[in-house]
This record gives C-alpha cells, structure tokens and sequence, in this order.
C-alpha cells in the first residue's frame, strides 16, 4: 500500500460514502470497506485495472475525468478522494471544482515536484526529472500537469478552497520531520484534506 | 469447436415445459387465459435456493442459450460462450434458468399457439405484449421452481431491459441485475428500424393480415428482409468491412463482362435473412419489434430514470460496446447515470470492440475477463 494511501485512511469517517477518482485496482477501496466500512465507488478507465477492481467486489464505472464528472449530483458523495491523479488530468482546476461540488470533503495526493531531487536534477542537469516515483520521459508521460505544494496552496488560496489539513510522505520514512517543516523541499507526496 | 463432450459445456439439455392455468393479467388491459413457458436449466440449485441465475433473451433469442439438443447438434445454444463450466455464468456454481419468453415462437405460448376461445392459432390476434408481461410471467415461474430471489438476472440488448424491469417490479427478487448493450427506451432511429422491419412483413403477400397460419403460408421472403435489415444495424462498418470488404462472390467488375457480380456481403445476408426466415415466426417478430418500442423504463415513474431505479434494490453491472450504434454506449451510460444519481450500487464498462451490438454474444477478453469478475462477486454473495 502506498504511503499516501495509509496515511488518507484517518481522515474518512466509518461507514461514509466515498468516490475515488482513478483508483486504479482498487487497492485503496477495499482498504477502506474493510478499515472503515465505507461505501465506494471507483472512477477509472484502464480496463484491466476495472476488472482488478471488480474482482476484489467493488462498484467501478468506467469514465474519463476528463470529459466530466457532471453525471454526479452535488454533495452526493462524503468524501472524493483522488490519489495520485491530479498531475495526469487536462484541467485540474475544473476536476477541483467538480470534487468540491460532488463531495462534502475531498482528499487529493500529488506528487511534489518541488522536491530537492527534482530542483537538484532540473538544476544541475538541465533536463526534466525521471526517478522511482516519475519514471515517465517528458514526451511520453501521463503526468502533464505538475505543481509544487506551493503552487497548489496558491490555487487553493485564490480559489477559496479551505485546507483542513495538510500531510507529506517524505522519499525515506527517516524523513518525517524535515518533509513537515519544509514540505515543499522535502515531501515527495504532498496529502491535502480539503472542503470549501 | 466446442462439442457437447468439452469439460467447458453444460452438454446435452433437454428442455421443459412450465404451465400456468391461472389468467396473467397484461399490461394492455387483457388476460392471457393461461400459459406455457418453454426452459432450460444449467446447473444445480443448491439448498439455500439461493445461486439462481435467469437469463433474459433478446429480440430473435429463445431458451436454447447454451449446451445442445442432442449430439448430433452442429451448433450448441446462443450464449454458450458465456454458459458453462468454467465460463462467466458458470454452472458449476450457479443454477442457470433460460426461458422463451410468452409472445415467442419456441415453445412457450404465443402466437403460433392455439387460441383456446376460436380453437385456431392466435396469429396477428394474440394480445400485444410488454416487457412487464414477461416479467411476471416468469415470476411465476421462479415461483415454480420455488427461487424466491435470483442471485443475478443478466440480459443482452432487450434481455438486458427485461432485466431492469425485473428489478422494478421485484425488487425483492433480484440480487443484482446484469445489462449488456441495452438502453432505458428505444431512440428514434431505432424505432424506424423496426418500423421498416415490420412493413417488410406485413407487405408480404403471404402475410395475409397475419393469418398465414391459417392458408398454410409463411411470410418468408418478408421475414428475411426484415431480419437483413436487422442484421445490418446488429454489424459495424468496420465489422462488415473486415468480414466481406468489397469481396466478390460471383462474377467480375471487368469491363464488358456482362454478368451481375455478387458481393460477399449480398450473398451472406440474404442467407441470414432465409435462415431466419425458416426458424422464425413473423407475427412474433412484430410482437417483439413492438414490445421493444414501447419499452421505457421510467414512464410511468413521471419520465424520471433515477425515480425509477430508486425502486430497485440490486446491484447493477452495466456493459456497452464501443461501436454499438444500434444501443450505443451513451444509452448505457444514461442508465449508469441515473443508476449514480438513485445511489444504486452500478459497475460499468464501455469494451472496445468492432463487432457493433452483436459483440455482446462474442468472446471479447475484456468483456469476458470482466464479466466473469463480476459473476464471482455474484457468487461469492448467493
């Protein structure tokens, strides 16, 4: 399970009702059914990742974030959450209004391209960063939109989106505390827990 | 080829027949004095009563949909790619129930039946039909056989809108409901489509009004222009292109060759169309074609899908095909949607496929991988 993951878990009240926006195999879901007895619904588009998900017994519709998410009514779900997604879709200013608008509460995970390892290869090599977490090469990636945690508090800000609380996973689990102090230089994923 | 003998068949079936002596009252406003339904089962019903599985057919289906008749059979049942022992709907775990709805031409009473007022076959005058008769037509069936709730009812096309009426009218009875490239009512093309079908029929000379029965004459060559007509919408360009492209069957396109070539194309649809023709009754098809048009899930839940499905209580597994333009996926997602809206627990998939409407009988892995998945869950629960 990715750290992301766990540490969402705690804020997602026992038997709510949660949207996850590209879940993927649906590893995350099945996590909450079983930790906090939640009822979810996973959005995704990848077939293979849509029968994984079926498999482990989970309601998943296929349907591209990108083309909307207006089939689903305002505040219909208590939480939306979208892990590790924001970067890949074409608007995600929009795709945060639609969150906002569809849950009570949203939970959205990115990776942290402010990150010293990132500044350090953009800075001393002069060429976009491919590491463990972004293995993908500029021209062939599905990660077309990355921000820095400052940068996303800036949308938040101008947006009058409330942050409820804020938490990183650092690149080590040795890291914790330079990642909270400076999260824009240290958190490889940035954990945002929001409401408006 | 699979046979009868393949570890992966429900091998030789034997169908039964089922009769109701109390009048089913129908929807439009008529009894039907009493009734028969021809079926099938696949499986063993365990003792919980609780794995039953119905299957819905669609327009030209019937209750044969898998295993065969005898040994000789060239050709097992029409879902026999989904049927079976280690298929999707797998009776090696599930009670399968397959049933010729009323209305059809296979054995269960319709049309061809006798009208036990006149003593001669129904024919044109056999009350007209809606999915809702079917439904608790075979409810009564269900109760038969004593299954107080089917662990998943699944249909294609207007199986797959029986389905959904079934989760309507009984909720109780319905675990999860399974539709597969179907819609919430018919779209204008679609009803022009049938349209023509039918007037290709009843502009048979031998139709005689729908009593052919009765001059010992069969309205063929109208039944197989309605069945091509079909055929086509059932197909995608691509499909049709890859299958026949611009291939001749006879004669050439040279220059001063006299003869009339005939596409690949001419000469398989018209061989459809005389098949069809020779195993299918007419006045069935317009019942059928018409029990189809006026089919509108939430008509009379004030046009309101999601005030409609606010009266199920299954889960939904909502399956289209990419180039189905015939029940095109948009028609599904209106379902998924108002399924959403209602709070209905739904899983969809949209499967890229070439085949048009008629992928959703053929062994496409995505669809089956998912499919199977799904029916797991069905059974993990039953």
């Amino acid at each position: 399970m990715r750290l992301d993951l766990t540490h969402i878990q705690r804020w997602i009240e026992p038997g709510t009702r949660v949207l996850d926006l590209g879940c993927g195999n649906g590893e995350f879901l099945e996590l909450l059914r079983e930790q906090r007895q939640v009822r979810g619904t996973g959005l995704e588009i990848d077939g293979d990742m849509i029968t994984a998900a079926v498999s482990r017994g989970l309601n998943i519709v296929e349907q591209n974030m990108d083309q909307g998410l207006a089939n689903f009514p305002d505040q219909s779900f208590d939480t939306v959450v979208m892990a590790h997604a924001l970067q890949a879709v074409h608007f995600p200013d929009k795709v945060l209004d639609e969150m906002l608008r569809i849950g009570r509460q949203c939970i959205v995970t990115f990776p942290n391209f402010g990150h010293w390892r990132c500044r350090l290869h953009l800075g001393t090599r002069g060429r976009m960063p491919v590491s463990r977490f972004m293995p993908h090469m500029w021209y062939d990636t599905p990660n077309i939109h990355f921000c820095t945690v400052k940068d996303f508090e800036d949308l938040c800000a101008l947006k009058g989106i409330s942050i409820l609380a804020r938490d990183v996973v650092g690149n080590t689990e040795r890291t914790p505390v330079l990642a909270g102090t400076w999260p824009n230089l240290f958190a490889t994923t940035a954990i945002y827990h929001i409401t408006r | 080829m699979s046979t009868a003998n393949d570890s992966h068949s429900v091998g030789i079936v034997t169908p039964r027949i089922a009769r109701f002596e109390e009048p089913l009252p129908l929807a439009c406003g008529r009894d039907l004095p009493a009734y028969e339904l021809i079926y099938e089962t696949y499986g063993e019903l365990n003792a919980q009563r609780s794995n039953a599985i119905l299957v819905c057919h669609a327009l030209s289906g019937h209750h044969h949909a898998a295993g065969y008749h005898s040994a000789d059979d060239k050709r097992p049942g029409w879902w026999d790619e989904c049927i079976g022992p280690g298929k999707p709907i797998d009776t090696s775990h599930f009670y399968v129930v397959s049933v010729n709805n009323i209305g059809g031409c296979h054995g269960s009473t319709g049309p061809m039946s006798i009208n036990p007022e006149t003593g001669k076959p129904w024919g044109p005058d056999f009350p007209p039909l809606r999915a809702r008769d079917w439904v608790h037509s075979q409810a009564r069936l269900a109760d038969y056989l004593g299954i107080d709730c089917w662990a998943a009812i699944v249909g294609g096309s207007l199986g797959g809108m029986q389905a959904m009426r079934w989760a309507l009218e009984y909720p109780q009875r319905v675990r999860h409901c399974i539709v597969i490239a179907a819609a919430m009512k018919l779209s204008a093309q679609n009803l022009a489509f049938n349209e023509v079908a039918r007037q290709a029929i009843v502009s048979d000379p031998k139709f005689a009004g729908g009593y052919y029965q009765e001059h010992n004459a069969v309205p063929s060559q109208g039944l197989a222009l309605a069945r091509m007509v079909g055929h086509i919408t059932y197909l995608s360009d691509n499909a049709m292109a890859n299958k026949f492209g611009r291939d001749l069957r006879s004669g050439t396109l040279e220059q001063g060759d006299q003869e009339q070539a005939e596409f690949q194309v001419q000469s398989y649809l018209r061989y459809q169309g005389s098949q069809f023709s020779s195993s299918f009754d007419a006045n069935t098809y317009i019942l059928m074609t018409r029990a189809l048009d006026y089919f509108d899930l939430a008509r009379e839940y004030g046009n309101d899908p999601v005030a409609a499905f606010k009266h199920a209580s299954c889960s939904f597994l909502v399956i289209s095909f990419s180039t189905d333009w015939r029940f095109s996926p948009e028609r599904s997602r209106e379902i998924v949607d108002a399924l959403i809206a209602a709070d209905r627990p739904v899983t969809y998939a949209e499967i890229e496929a070439d085949e048009g409407h008629d992928a959703f009988l053929l062994p496409i892995p995505r669809y089956v991988d998912l499919f199977h998945a799904y029916m797991r869950r069905v059974g993990e629960s039953s």
